[in-house]
């Protein structure tokens, strides 16, 4: 029994409160003589700030106070810093609220706190600033060319960073190669769009000076060592709690200006004040992710063989410089160029440039779905040069199986474990590949216009091991700790640093628990989510909630164990290396009758009977857990569509994936997280994307305009697994947050691509909207 | 101010309102049912949908005064007597949810669906579901999942 | 989120109704509010006063008659697509009604509310153009019957006065051999029509377009109808190639709109696909 709770399928634990419609989203607390913040934002994407008068605002009944940036800052808060620093950052301050200049539509100007929501809403338009429109400037290219605005001085053309990284030698692969293909691609900005506006609830106790931030937040404690920093509060009296979030998608990694307000605004006023996005707003205010813009040189010989691969990337970081934003166009992207594939030569260098536009930071896959796009649809480019089948060009790149080794790429990191090219054929033979590119010849000749995509990738997880993450700039460890706590009864508490928003940890936590200490799930509770409760935590993104936070809790657990095992042969009389633990029992090796329950020993360790004086009692045990490399989870997707030859409109007709997430706790949770991410990536293929005109207004501003995924978009994923377990950590776990989202947006893509091969089409940037598609059927573009 | 009088979840309720509150504030500012979410101010999301006379509708669109005299039911009554509806006994058992902000709107708009068209085709689900957006789950489980309780309700 | 201050009426009858509409200043009808309250919500329309007109019963209703169809402006969209009588005699309606948003927002949103407000992407002015409504307006003094090809005036803009209140929606039946159809291109956010197309085809007895209207929506300010390609229709058996070549010049004179949805050209263009689509769907529909 209890050996079989990991891997196997456990009905989430979270779900009852959640479909009785009792979460605990922040939003839905009320405090006693809570007030609301509201934030005036610039209706300029650049301005200088001549002047507010906010008098007719304080003026209003039941407006608390009006704050302005100075007032913020007279106030003693510090602007926000940036958590990944690259050598030779150029870091543009970021103050909560604006000083004297505006520098995107979500800047904040003023603040506004009243004693209700309407009040609050309504003194934002009794607040004059006299503004003194500035050039603006969207582009993360055009940004660093000779007279463009300048949104910072300290970062000279807008360039915050310039990075690079390679390996091999790429000019002499290009010199050397039968061909080379260049070609410019553009990964356009997205809006994550997780379904719960960010919120924070600040309630401040003058009396004891303690300070509580109820929070939309994926990592409490690393909100609470940077609010400490801003505000000058101190940590020990700085609680960060993160009930039930309603989606993260990397957005709510950050410290945001809004919690920083509200925090301010009721240590000023001695109550609780709390700020609920709108969506609308949420869309200025909110990171953005992706948009990059590529230069790409693919070298390759006449066999298919991928020899170089060269890319100049200009990464929009927006207007200023969000937490962990440097870190995702380098480390997550770079070094990921090389993909699944063994190309010897590969040079990438970055630009981070400011523009007037939202920060851009880490959304869904953050760094990776940008490299596999790219990589994917370069592969399909030799392909099509070639006349090959784009899997045969696959075939021939793949990185071989290594199951129980490294793959050292040309650059930075060594790939833990995979077989990429098994999991490519298992995808083409569960797509039944063969077969579709007959019924698409089939098609072709009735004037359909079908095309199947492929997309085989690997990304990064599982971060981080600490010393290194350090060494590429990290200003935070990204370990992960747990506590386990076992009660008199042989309950079980499990404090983790992780943050679940969706993940389903309550359950897969538990499972790994109970599974080792031969429990029911249900005798174990998950604790996530709040600072004072769990001794740290680096938080949930990038995948590695199992393989980082998981791997400390099976840690904890193992040291619980040979903790109770100590008492254990107390209480059976026995040495101690004598015992073994199995199925909730410790026993005498040998002697399976001479046994005490788990349960019986618990109980021992805080109310001894046999255990001598100088034994340690209570039954808890903490990990951290620090990597000792990354995690690389891969797969392949196919894809197939069929556009509609008049409009250009695209319907997937097929999606089949093959994954390795590594060892998996819980598969239906894992089927969801590849459910999900397929359609966030596919979403950026065919639909989303944020517009800006060239005054820095976002067009795509509302969901309205902003076309996210729908159910009907969709046909069924056929989905599986493939597991090999990672070397890293004791689980063997990979990650599986992102991967969907890695893969599926080249699949897709290179599906529309595929269909309008006859079309003589090469390539054509997403989203791919009805339009776009016809335009290039009707050479148009 | 005006005089609201409204049931919800069978409670017979009287407040003075604000004409601008909708009802979707009303529920969760007024009387703490805060299993109603907000996740959009446009409409679209259908995080906020709760049944009016019955049907469900996107309680951030309706004003609370527009309810007067109306039957209000949301999340927080769909379980009785203990027993889960076979809609939220059917999103637990087919994972239907991750983050469950979208599903209190997911499970009272598949309520109106399935009492309109109790036996509906994968295709008709996801078309009956078009007004609420769920940005973790990509909708299959929740599509299985109201499959499931169509057959458990049939 | 929170709209702006502002008066609350709710009628209980038309003369109530429209009594309050003549007398202050600003004020607008509320009936479904799935267009006028997102407005507010985003501060975008701030009136000073609305006159709720859900609790007037006799607005809420389709009466079918040997002569056409009455549709009271309370009539939700979730009960135009759930009528027998409409799918039967107006499918083109029935069809139109059926792809409005979603099934919350057809619950709540009237015909009244869609074809007052105008909204250039809006369904059912292309029906109503095709289908030759008329729309029955009342005021303090009196009352009105407005054709529809007099009622879409411009964005956001109809022939209704300000104290004017839309009571209903009369659509002739259609003559016998008659077909009708509503096809929609949606824009992928709102679901709106990036282009709509209603035609109506009436032949005679040798199976030649005796009749052709052809309403579309979405492409420019207003809906509007296709002349060019419905006198192309007329006198002609309506085979493909007929088709197509009429349904070509469906977009002859448009200026049709350019956003980040869809470039005029574009729009164009789809309104020549979707017309021919309409087309072919209404002659396969005439019996
Ligand atoms: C998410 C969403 C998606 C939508 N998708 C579509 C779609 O695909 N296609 C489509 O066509 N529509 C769509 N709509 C709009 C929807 O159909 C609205 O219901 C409709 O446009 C307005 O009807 P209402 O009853 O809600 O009107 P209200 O919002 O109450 O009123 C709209 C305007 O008309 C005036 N008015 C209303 N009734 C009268 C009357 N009887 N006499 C005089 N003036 C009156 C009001 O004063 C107001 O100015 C969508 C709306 C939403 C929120
Ligand atoms: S909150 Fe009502 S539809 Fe989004
Ligand atoms: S479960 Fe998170 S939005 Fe649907």
């Amino acid at each position: 029994m209890a050996t079989q709770i990991i891997g196997s399928t456990v009905k989430r634990r979270e779900d009852p409160r959640l479909i009785t419609g009792n979460g605990t989203y922040t939003d839905n607390m009320t405090l006693p003589r809570m007030a609301y913040l509201t934030i005036l934002r610039s209706p300029h994407a650049h301005a200088r700030i001549k002047k507010i008068d906010a008098s007719k605002a304080r003026a209003m009944p039941g407006v608390l106070a009006v704050y302005t940036g100075n007032d913020l800052k007279n106030g003693g808060v510090n602007p926000i810093p940036v958590g990944w620093v690259l050598p030779d950052i150029k870091i543009g301050p970021h103050y909560p609220l604006a000083l004297d200049t505006a520098r995107y539509t979500g800047d904040g100007i003023a603040a506004v706190v009243a004693i209700d929501r309407f009040t609050a809403q309504d003194a934002l338009d009794l607040i004059d600033v006299d503004y003194e429109p500035l050039p603006v400037v969207v582009n993360a290219e055009k940004a660093t060319q000779p007279g463009a605005p300048q949104l910072h001085p300290e970062a000279a053309n807008n360039i915050a960073f310039y990075w690079k990284i390679g390996g091999g030698d790429v000019e002499r692969a290009l010199a050397e190669a039968d061909g080379v293909i260049k070609q410019r691609l553009i990964n356009q900005r997205l809006i994550p769009n997780a379904i719960e506006p960010r919120a924070a609830l600040a309630d401040y106790q003058p009396a004891t000076g303690q300070l509580t931030l109820y929070n939309t937040n994926q990592n409490p404690h690393i909100i609470r060592l940077l609010l400490a920093l801003v505000l000058g509060q101190p940590e020990h009296k700085l609680r960060i709690a993160s009930p039930d979030v309603g989606g993260g998608f990397g957005s709510k990694i950050y410290l945001y200006a809004d919690e920083v307000i509200a925090c301010f605004a009721s240590k000023q006023l001695g109550r609780p004040v709390k700020w609920t996005e709108e969506r609308t707003e949420n869309y200025k205010a909110t990171i953005h992710g992706r948009d990059h813009v590529s230069d790409v040189q693919i070298a390759y010989k006449k066999d298919g063989t991928i020899t170089g691969l060269k890319v100049k990337t200009y990464a929009n970081q927006g207007a200023y410089l969000s937490v962990f934003a440097p870190l995702v166009p380098t480390f997550l992207y770079g070094p990921m160029l090389q993909g699944p594939y063994t190309i010897p030569n590969v040079f990438v260098e970055v630009y981070g440039t400011n523009t007037n536009t939202t920060p851009v930071d880490a959304y869904r896959g953050a760094g990776r779905p940008e490299a596999t796009y790219l990589l994917e649809r370069m592969v399909d480019l030799v392909a099509l040069e070639l006349k090959m089948d784009p899997a045969d060009v696959r075939r021939k790149n793949i990185i071989p199986p290594f199951l129980n080794g490294v793959y050292q790429t040309c650059m930075a990191y060594a790939y833990d474990s995979g077989d990429y090219a098994g999991n490519l054929e298992r995808a083409l033979t569960n797509a039944g590949y063969v077969e579709l590119r007959k019924q698409q010849a089939e098609a072709r000749k009735q004037g359909k216009v079908v095309g199947i995509g492929i997309s085989t990738y690997t990304e990064i997880t599982g971060a981080a091991p600490a010393q290194v993450a350090a060494s590429l700039g990290a200003a935070a460890a990204l370990v992960e700790s747990a506590l386990v706590r076992v009660f008199p009864l042989g309950k079980v508490q499990v404090m983790t640093g992780s943050h679940a928003h969706g993940q389903g940890h309550e359950t897969t936590f538990a499972q790994i628990v109970a599974d080792q200490l031969g429990l029911e799930v249900e005798d174990v509770e998950v604790v996530h989510g709040d600072t004072d409760r769990i001794p740290y935590g680096a938080g949930t993104y990038g995948s590695r909630s199992q393989a980082v936070g998981g791997a400390a809790i099976y840690v904890a657990t193992q040291r619980v164990i040979e903790k109770g095992k100590k008492l254990a042969a107390h209480m059976l009389e026995a040495a101690e290396a004598d015992l073994v633990f199995e199925d909730g029992k410790y026993s005498v090796k040998g002697v399976p009758s001479k046994a005490v329950k788990f349960t019986d020993v618990a109980l021992e360790a805080y109310w001894p009977r046999k255990v001598p004086a100088d034994v340690e009692l209570g039954l808890e045990a903490t990990a951290v857990f620090n990597p000792s490399n990354f995690t690389f989870p891969d797969g392949t997707h196919v894809a197939m569509v069929e556009v509609d030859p008049d409009t250009g409109k695209v319907t997937i007709t097929k999606y089949v994936c093959v994954d390795d997430v590594g060892k998996v706790i819980n598969p239906m949770i894992v089927e969801g997280q590849i459910h999900g991410g397929i359609v966030q990536g596919v979403g950026q293929a065919l639909w989303e994307g944020a517009v800006y005109d060239d005054n820095g207004q976002l067009l795509s501003g509302s969901m309205m305009d902003y076309a996210l995924p729908i159910a009907s978009y969709f046909p069924k994923f056929e989905t599986s697994r493939n597991e090999t377990p990672s070397p890293v950590n004791p689980l063997g776990a990979k990650g599986a947050g992102e991967a969907g989202t890695v893969a599926s947006t080249a699949a897709v893509a290179n599906a529309v691509m595929d269909a309008l091969k006859p079309f003589g089409v090469k390539h054509i940037d997403m989203p791919l909207t009805s339009e776009k598609v016809w335009r290039a059927m009707n050479g148009k573009l | 101010m005006a005089q609201l009088q409204i049931t919800v979840n069978g409670v017979a309720y009287q407040h003075e309102v604000e004409p601008r509150l909708l009802l979707a504030q009303y529920l969760r500012d007024v009387l703490g049912l805060t299993g109603t979410n907000i996740g959009c101010d446009t409409s679209q999301c259908g995080a906020c949908t709760v049944l009016l006379d019955g049907v469900a509708v996107k309680s951030c669109t309706v004003l609370a005064l527009q309810a007067n005299g109306s039957q209000v039911t949301t999340i927080e009554a769909l379980k009785t007597n203990g027993n889960y509806h076979p809609l939220q006994q059917a999103f637990w058992d087919n994972h239907g949810l991750q983050c469950g902000f979208c599903t209190s709107g997911m499970i009272l708009t598949a309520v109106d669906l399935l009492k309109r068209n109790p036996n509906p085709t994968e295709e008709e689900i996801r078309r009956g579901i078009e007004g609420n957006i769920c940005r973790c789950t990509g909708y299959q489980n929740i599509v299985k999942a109201i499959q499931a309780a169509a057959a458990q309700m049939r | 989120m929170i709209p702006p201050r502002f008066e609350y009426h709710a009628a209980t009858s038309v003369m109530e109704a429209v009594g309050v509409l003549g007398q202050h200043k600003d004020a607008k009808i509320l009936a479904g509010g799935h267009s006028i309250l997102p407005a507010m919500k985003l501060r975008l329309a701030q009136p000073a006063t609305l006159v709720d007109i859900g609790r007037i019963k006799e607005l809420s209703r389709i009466i079918a008659d040997a002569n056409g169809t009455t549709i009271g402006a309370m009539t939700t969209h979730a009960m135009i697509a759930a009528s027998n009588d409409i799918r039967q005699r107006l499918p083109a309606l029935s069809k139109a009604a059926e792809l409005i948003g979603d099934q919350q927002v057809r619950n709540r949103g009237t015909i009244g509310g869609s074809i007052a407000h105008a909204d250039p992407a809006a369904d059912y002015p292309a029906v109503l153009l095709a289908l030759g409504a008329e729309m029955h307006a009342i005021q303090i003094t009196g009352s009105r019957t407005i054709r529809a090809s007099d009622f879409f005036v411009d964005l956001m803009t109809t022939a209704l006065k300000s104290n004017e209140l839309l009571v209903d929606v009369r659509i002739p039946a259609l003559a016998p051999r008659s077909g009708s159809a509503y096809v929609k291109f949606p824009q992928p956010a709102s679901r709106f029509a990036l282009v709509g197309v209603c035609a109506c085809v009436t032949l005679d007895d040798k199976g030649v377009c005796a009749k052709a209207s052809i309403g579309i929506t979405g492409a420019c300010a207003s809906a509007r109808r296709a002349t060019a390609t419905e006198s192309a229709l007329l006198g002609k058996k309506l085979d493909a190639a007929i088709i197509q070549a009429a349904a070509a010049q469906a977009a002859s004179g448009m200026d049709c709109l350019s956003d980040i949805h869809a470039s005029a050209e574009y729009r164009a263009h789809l309104v020549t696909v979707m017309t021919a689509r309409a087309i072919q769907a209404a002659v396969a529909r005439v019996m």
